[in-house]
């Protein structure tokens, strides 16, 4: 039994109320429903909703604590001997044992280690059970007052009608609670990593080799964790996207907008489209196959030395990939500009392009700043790119036909595979993800606030 | 007016004296020249996407390919179990049987010249691991072949297969092929007896990932893309829907509402990957919940898609007219009424339309589900939310990894499946907003 059959039985419940409380709203007025204050199913909504949220309720509490507190009373009941040994790594114990709780005991010989296994399965097993029941009962509790209600001056419409609007603001509280959840944890975990690295190393420091030592008493490489290098290969990467994507990507738009007709619009619209509809994956493997050893092979016949993993190759396709976006926003920043100007410049006499040069963009350039500074943005916390075609090795150079990393593709190194929580190497991967949460963010609101000042009021 | 502009007003201008047509050929001129650059700038993109999608449709086309080779199997009942046998029992007991002994010395057979052990090793490679499974299959099927020598069409190696499709260069020094001198020359050899054929291969669309470049398929990537696109569908939906509902139809304008606008506009432009670190640290860190499972998949993707849904949403329900709204309120329904009843529906292809866009990008989406361990080698084909699974972009990330020359065409070729996939939900998503979208 997991948590999903506990739902389909709170759902199953929640269908069975309707049907029968609805049923009993028309035998109460004997079939006259015309005396019932609102309509049948009305009462039959309320009561769904009042077996509903309690059981869900109960449901929710469940899959966002469970598993903690049965880990916590594991915890608890093993031998202290154990417990206490193991006091610095208690979440890689508890690993364990969930490892062999859920796939079996596998290589684990420690005694105790099964036993506990054993105790989280059955613990968590009638963890189950009492939710089951607890939310069965909370769901009856619901039905019961639900149905008490039953009478004809009952306004279950009104009634039904306000938790509606509540669960409705409730959802697009949500939204709110995403972006608190994403700084929570972002901040909660990088504090614990500048409780063992300051912060100034991490913002001036200019060397970047997360190993740490995975035993206290191993002789090992002390981390160092500098994210200097990492933030000048992503502004590097994002300096070369903006080379490519900014130019094409206001130059298409200018042309779009004021010299295609609609036949060249209709080819051109539809291929940006496509080109910003390719998954970044895609983009990623086109520049680590493709792009990159043409800029080495070009690189030969030159002379240079251009690394097979160079920021050239990855920034070039991310241009490729953020062009459309270039395009679309300086597209909307232009049509913003009222047409009464642009015909006042071509009555005055002013060819096409001079027109465009003085009138237009000066009218649109905080629009057209603000979709630079966006795609800047979408360039530093983009991945799969760099994951894929840049470096590993962190490279404090402005030199792009070297390789360089940057931050996603540090985060994505240090999360995948196997880790544990706690380790500093860990947590050094959420400092660095606060970090491009921040500067994105101070990318997107300078961008909204440099529309917001500086935006003419025409009319 | 000063005397300056009044000199310059009064002044005679000849439109016609050669100083002024210079001019006035150089502005046109600049004017053409402005108009060209733009001109280019557009076709640079459009020659960016033709250069991509060639690439890969050349890379990807020959990996919906494969080679196999007709070999002569004598089914030596000697090897084999008797096939008088109950058919579990046949089955059980050829789970014990070395077909690799069986194809060695079918190869043996049709290569007597071939003698060592070096050699003979070489030669049994030439097909794909994958071939015992094939001989099983056809073994257990029909237990009745025992006893007779069949042709039989095996998969041949991936190296193989790639000097067949051409993508090798034989005319290189023997060491620096995988593919040696003697290996080519057997090949010839079959190719000279029509043993060698090239064709579709569908394992490629019904088989889970595999280490063997010839044995992989996407299958198992797409289930668990659809599994996972269900469960971000199914959260990400209504709760976005909801919230569109809510901000457009009931909500106060005061700070609150304002600070949630702006929010949710914000949240749109964070990178995927810090929805990764929060799945991360929240469904798998505090909830405990299992890594690699298509529900923290599905669940970190709608967190990430549901700005997206609340955005199109909410422009589809402001297109509709305030006037279905008055006429509903004087026919004396409810806001609630009015909303579910009359301006949600109006709304739904628009709000279908935004879904399915927002799908169609979180379908393509990987780096965040690179953070909750769906990066794993998983054979099996996910039969559940809770099983481990892997998705289409992320497979095609692990392919692209790995270091066999086979697997470029394999990973273009799933990009093509991909590809499919997303041109298929847009083109739903067009075809909706032409169908459905109501002018008002």
């Amino acid at each position: 039994m997991t948590n999903s059959t506990i739902l389909v039985v709170i759902a199953l419940l929640a269908v069975i109320a309707f049907a029968v409380v609805r049923q009993k709203s028309v035998a109460v007025v004997s079939g006259a429903t015309d005396t019932l204050h609102s309509l049948p199913r009305y009462h039959g909504y309320y009561a769904s909703l009042m077996v509903l949220l309690p059981g869900l309720a109960v449901l929710a509490l469940w899959a966002v604590s469970g598993k903690t507190i049965v880990e916590n009373l594991i915890l608890a009941g093993l031998p202290d001997a154990i417990a206490d040994s193991n006091a610095e790594r208690l979440d890689l114990l508890i690993n364990r044992i969930r490892l062999i709780a859920e796939n079996g005991t596998g290589i684990e010989t420690s005694e105790h280690l099964l036993a506990a296994a054993e105790r989280f399965n059955r613990l968590y097993g009638m963890g189950i059970v009492a939710t089951l029941l607890l939310s069965m009962g909370a769901s009856a509790a619901g039905y019961l007052y639900a149905a008490r209600k039953v009478v004809a001056e009952f306004r279950a419409r009104p009634r039904f009608e306000k938790i509606l609007h509540g669960l409705l603001a409730l959802s697009s509280f949500l939204a709110i609670a995403i972006t608190i959840g994403i700084v929570a944890s972002l901040i909660f975990e990088s504090l614990r990593f500048f409780q063992q690295v300051p912060l100034d190393e991490f913002v001036f420091g200019v060397k970047w080799s997360p190993q740490t030592a995975l035993r206290i008493d191993q002789i090992a490489a002390e981390g160092a964790f500098g994210a200097v290098p990492l933030f000048a290969g992503t502004f590097l990467i994002a300096f070369i996207a903006m080379i490519v994507a900014g130019p094409i990507g206001l130059l298409a738009a200018i042309y779009l907008t004021q010299y295609a007709g609609p036949a060249t619009r209709n080819v051109a619209k539809p291929v940006l489209e496509i080109l910003a509809g390719v998954p970044t994956v895609v983009y990623g493997f086109f520049a680590a196959l493709t792009v990159a050893p043409l800029f080495r092979d070009a690189g030969i016949v030159m002379g240079l030395d251009v690394a097979s993993e160079s920021a050239l190759a990855a920034g070039v396709v991310m241009g490729i990939m953020i062009i459309p976006f270039v395009s679309s926003l300086s597209d909307d920043a232009l049509m913003a500009v009222p047409d009464s100007i642009k015909q006042g410049s071509l009555a005055l006499g002013a060819t096409p392009a001079e027109t465009i040069v003085r009138v237009l963009l000066p009218a649109a350039l905080p629009g057209i700043a603000s979709s630079f500074l966006l795609a800047v943005s979408r360039a530093i916390g983009e991945t799969m790119i760099v994951v894929m075609a840049a470096g590993m090795r962190p490279n404090l150079t402005a030199n792009p036909l070297e390789a360089v990393t940057t931050v996603t593709v540090q985060i994505v190194a240090l999360l995948t595979g196997d880790q544990e929580f706690n380790s500093t190497k860990t947590l050094s991967a959420f400092a660095l993800g606060l970090a491009l949460f921040v500067t994105t963010l101070v990318f997107n609101i300078f961008a909204l606030q440099l529309v917001r000042r500086y935006r003419q009021a025409y009319d | 007016m000063t005397d300056n502009t009044r000199n310059i007003l009064d002044q005679q201008v000849d439109w016609h004296s050669p100083k002024v047509r210079a001019r006035l050929r150089r502005r046109h001129r600049t004017d053409f020249l402005f108009r060209a650059i733009g001109f280019s700038a557009v076709a640079a993109a459009g020659l960016f996407l033709v250069f991509l999608l060639g690439n890969i449709i050349k890379n990807g086309a020959p990996g919906f390919l494969q080679t196999s080779i007709e070999v002569d199997v004598a089914f030596d009942p000697s090897l084999l179990p008797d096939p008088t046998l109950e058919r579990a029992e046949f089955a059980a007991a050829m789970a014990r049987v070395d077909l690799q002994r069986l194809l060695r010395q079918s190869l043996l057979d049709h290569f007597p010249e071939v003698s060592g052990r070096a050699d003979t090793i070489r030669l049994t490679r030439m097909l794909s691991s994958g071939a015992r499974a094939q001989l099983r299959d056809i073994l257990v099927r029909n237990p009745a072949v025992v006893g007779t020598t069949g042709k039989v069409w095996l998969l041949a190696s991936d190296e193989v297969d790639q000097v067949v499709k051409g993508n090798v260069d034989i005319s290189l020094p023997e060491q620096n092929r995988k593919l040696k001198n003697k290996e080519l020359v057997w090949l010839q050899r079959f190719e000279s007896e029509g043993r060698v054929s090239l064709s579709f291969h569908s394992r490629f669309i019904t088989a889970g990932d595999s280490r063997e470049p010839e044995l992989v398929g996407v299958w198992g990537a797409i289930v668990g893309s659809g599994l996972t696109l269900l469960v971000t569908l199914l959260t990400a939906f209504p709760i976005g829907v909801a919230s569109a509902i809510y901000l457009e139809e009931f909500a106060p304008k005061n700070r609150f509402t304002d600070i949630v606008e702006v929010n949710i506009n914000n949240l749109a432009a964070v990178p995927s990957i810090v929805f990764g670190l929060l799945g991360l640290a929240f469904f798998l860190g505090v909830m405990g919940m299992a890594r690699s499972a298509p529900i923290v998949g599905g669940l970190t993707l709608a967190l990430l898609t549901l700005p997206t849904i609340i955005i199109s949403a909410r422009a589809a329900i402001a297109a509709v007219p305030p006037s279905i709204r008055d006429a509903a309120r004087g026919l004396g329904a409810s806001s609630m009424q009015v909303a579910f009843h009359h301006v949600v529906p109006l709304a739904m292809p628009g709000i279908l339309t935004g879904t399915i866009i927002g799908m169609a990008r979180a379908l393509g989406e990987s780096a965040p589900l690179l953070m909750i361990g769906m990066v794993a080698f998983i054979v099996d084909v996910p039969g559940g939310v809770n099983d481990p699974a892997t998705v289409l972009p992320v497979q095609i990330f692990l392919w692209a990894d790995s270091p066999e020359r086979a697997f470029i065409e394999k990973t273009s070729a799933a990009i093509m499946v991909l590809l499919f996939f997303l041109i298929a939900m847009n083109g739903m998503a067009i075809w909706l907003r032409q169908r459905f979208e109501r002018k008002w």
